[in-house]
């Protein structure tokens, strides 16, 4: 049987991490008040921001917009990047023949591709999903390749020994075995999906929580709104890895991570 | 009793930076069919690559190995190949790994089969567990319920019992030579415990250090069940390690 830790419950272990996030919360309010800041808000006037923007909506559809985006974009790149990444690894002329594309791809920032976006697709939804896609393709790409290459040969002999059919092997052995891999680089590309559509946002468009904190700044040094969307940003980034952290205590993926 | 497997000059060497390394030196014997032979041998020495082999997953660079008399290069559901560190698949239940191999069968019939297997090796009421709730010695029985599940006529054991503690070692054992009574298979166990080789085996080769030779043939012949501490099979225990230069 594995040993595991012995680990305190649940609601205990938060409370450390809460007890330093008040006391960052208490050093910034400390400091807007002692330094007389005219522009940088207080937490209490970020929160009272918050909720007027969420009062009159526009929180919302910015919210609304933004998750929008990077599910489309995360999702075309989910669709492409596993059969690649499949194929990639598991035949060696594939691997050969893409493998230096997607290495010299890789490393180019999103943000370099901003002004091609803009040239390809114009200032609509499709280019932040363009964006999203290209930035997330690439790690989900790499992580399943490296899990097909890393299956064991003894499970690969095994389902040879057992004589079973190659759409058998593929579905009952090296798909599960590469699965972990697989959300592993989910949770990498969901990420980085989410870095990007901000700043993505902040170029061009009308909505979404990069609009949201730019025309925030524009419209009248709105530095309350900057920071609550700053904060938004920051707890759904948070909400959305909570969610690829769950993918990854499914049952049939469970023996990778136990040790 | 008929030839199995005959195994005739098999020679293998691997590739390394300082030239190639001769690991397998014109091994030949005959396993008859329903024999149990054991090879032992120092570690390092090449018998597990001498049972890839066997089990067709690695090709000699001479020599031939020929099973019912036809020579044989593929893996197949004929022998099954229970390596050392195991393979029982870790993302399916016990279940799904019996009845990984099963094919053509009904559905309700395969998950028949691999309840009664499972509970032929002790494993009743684990059968929804996953291999990593299971402890080394329950990881073992379900590797041999998988195997035994498919009816092989040849089972090729690598050291399966080595990573088990002295007393699930011993369990496993009995458990294993219980089913070999009541289902008839031709086996190959590779060990390095003379004591397994003498508790289980009909014969038992003693393979030399690189490149492995065999070294010295032993007819097991007492009785089932054996009792290892018995003067006989201490002498014969003996002797086995005096060709192991221990």
């Amino acid at each position: 049987m594995a040993l595991r830790r012995p680990h305190k419950p649940r609601s205990l272990s938060a409370v450390p991490a809460l007890a330093v996030i008040a006391m960052l919360v208490a050093a910034w309010w400390l400091a807007v008040i002692v330094t007389h800041s005219a522009i940088f808000p207080t937490p209490w006037q970020v929160l009272t921001g918050a909720y007027e923007l969420a009062r009159d909506g526009t929180l919302w559809i910015d919210i609304g917009a933004s998750l929008m985006r990077v599910a489309v974009g995360f999702a075309l790149a989910v669709v492409v990047a596993v059969p690649a990444g499949l194929w990639m690894g598991w035949v060696a002329g594939a691997f050969e023949t893409l493998n230096p594309v997607f290495q010299i791809l890789r490393p180019i920032s999103p943000i370099a591709w901003i002004p091609i976006a803009i040239l390809w697709f114009g200032v609509g939804n499709a280019s932040p999903i363009f964006l999203i896609f290209m930035s997330s393709v690439f790690p989900m790409v790499v992580q399943t390749t490296a899990g097909v290459h890393t299956i064991e040969r003894r499970y690969l002999w095994a389902a040879e020994n057992f004589g079973v059919s190659r759409a058998t092997l593929f579905r009952r052995v090296v798909i599960p075995a590469v699965l972990p891999q697989i959300i592993v680089g989910m949770r990498i590309g969901l990420g980085v999906a989410w870095l990007v559509v901000v700043a993505a946002e902040m170029i061009a468009l009308r909505s979404g929580l990069g609009y949201l904190i730019i025309d925030s700044r524009n419209a009248g040094n709105r530095y309350d709104l900057v920071i609550a969307g700053m904060a938004i940003i920051g707890l759904i980034g948070l909400s959305l890895d909570g969610i690829m952290r769950r993918l990854e205590r499914l049952k049939i993926v469970r023996w990778r991570y136990v040790h | 009793m008929s030839t199995k497997i005959a195994v005739r000059n098999l020679s293998k060497s691997f590739d390394t930076d300082q030239g190639p390394l001769a690991v397998i030196d014109d091994v030949s014997f005959d396993v008859g069919d329903g024999e149990f032979v054991a090879i032992v041998g120092p570690s390092g020495c090449g018998k597990s690559t001498l049972m890839h082999m066997l089990a067709g997953f690695d090709r000699p660079d001479q020599g031939t190995v020929t099973i019912d008399g036809s020579a044989n290069h593929q893996p197949s559901p004929k022998g099954i190949l229970i390596p050392q560190q195991g393979s029982v698949f870790p993302w399916l239940t016990v279940q799904q790994n019996l009845m990984f191999g099963l094919n053509g069968q009904p559905m309700r019939e395969k998950t028949e089969l691999a309840d009664h297997y499972a509970a032929i090796v002790g494993l009743k009421g684990f059968e929804q567990s996953y291999p990593h709730e299971l402890s080394g010695g329950m990881l073992k029985r379900a590797e041999l319920a998988r195997a035994l599940v498919v009816k092989p006529e040849i089972l090729y054991l690598d050291e399966p019992f080595s990573a088990l503690d002295a007393l699930m070692s011993l369990r496993v054992r009995r458990e294993l030579r219980r089913i070999l009574d009541e289902e008839r298979h031709t086996v190959v166990l590779i060990t390095h415990d003379v004591e397994e080789a003498l508790d289980l085996s009909d014969r038992i080769l003693v393979l030399s250090g690189r490149p492995a030779r065999i070294q010295a043939t032993f007819r097991v012949s007492f009785p089932q069940p054996r009792k290892i501490s018995s003067p006989e099979i201490q002498d014969l225990r003996d002797a086995v390690l005096r060709e192991l230069g221990v």
